[in-house]
């Protein structure tokens, strides 16, 4: 069974505005659905407050491995760590790897996330149970949000 | 009510680093035909000694992929198909999270670019 997750989609924009997309924190908060508290600078953790509808009332912490310019931007983090009442700290966080790549339609961008096999069984059960009603919600939203903009 | 629990990632055998491993995965799909099996049935047509085997069961039953029940003098093993179906339903919500975050990616930068 594969312990990652890798995602490949094109944009039609050029890498800047990617880029700018990802490493800008209060852009990337627009479609990530989260309200940073602060910029991404490589090496240091900055949390954030759910936009997620549903989700609103939930924080994440991300912590900033690599920025390298119109590339490369990674980020560590314990994904779908919503429950309040556990304690996280102790498990190896997922890695978060954005690559971009400049292509004649604008920009492919490849998406990995890896690390599952360090998470313990009790986030499968927790993290499941938890977002299946998220999930119907969130397709709402993404039904609506992209019937707004084309 | 008690404070944080731990996720106790430490004390546990994850299902990778149960599967990770070309005999327990022979185990699991021999355990994988739906029946109850000894020790030494398990053992039967392998180059595992009772001893072996046991201890690979061990791993497989902290991570609850397979259970031991009392049968007479010996213990009978099967599988409990549980845990890698709550995690490839995992994976796949996990995946899910990305294509909608990635589309509203895509739609965020291409309506500020055109």
């Amino acid at each position: 069974m594969e312990n990652r997750i890798e995602k490949r989609i094109e944009i039609a924009a050029p890498i800047l505005s990617v880029w700018q997309a990802l490493t800008d924190s209060r852009q990337f908060g627009e479609w990530f659905q989260v309200k940073m508290d602060g910029p991404f600078v490589a090496g240091e953790a900055v949390g954030g407050q759910l936009t997620f509808p549903g989700y609103e009332h939930l924080r994440m912490e991300i912590v900033i491995q690599a920025i390298k310019p119109n590339s490369y931007f990674s980020y560590t983090w314990h994904p779908y760590a919503v429950d309040p009442k556990v304690d996280y700290s102790q498990e190896i966080p997922t890695l978060v790897e954005f690559r971009l790549e400049q292509i004649p339609e604008g920009t492919l961008l490849l998406v990995t996330e890896s690390g599952f096999d360090k998470l313990p069984r009790e986030r499968y059960t927790d993290a499941f149970r938890m977002n299946t009603r998220g999930w119907e919600q969130q397709m709402e939203s993404i039904r609506g949000y992209v019937g707004k903009t084309f | 009510m008690s404070g944080r629990r731990s996720s106790g990632l430490a004390a546990k055998a994850t299902i990778f680093a149960a599967l990770g491993d070309e005999t327990r995965l022979s185990l699991l799909a021999k355990l994988g035909k739906g029946q109850r099996y000894s020790i030494s049935q398990l053992a039967e047509g392998t180059k595992l000694t009772r001893q072996g085997v046991t201890k690979h069961l061990q791993v497989l039953e902290r991570a609850h992929m397979v259970h031991a029940k009392r049968a007479g003098r010996e213990n009978l093993f099967e599988l409990d198909p549980k845990p890698i179906q709550e995690l490839s339903e995992y994976l796949d919500m996990v995946s899910k999270q990305w294509d909608a975050a990635l589309a509203r990616l895509k739609a965020f930068v291409e309506s500020k670019h055109s």
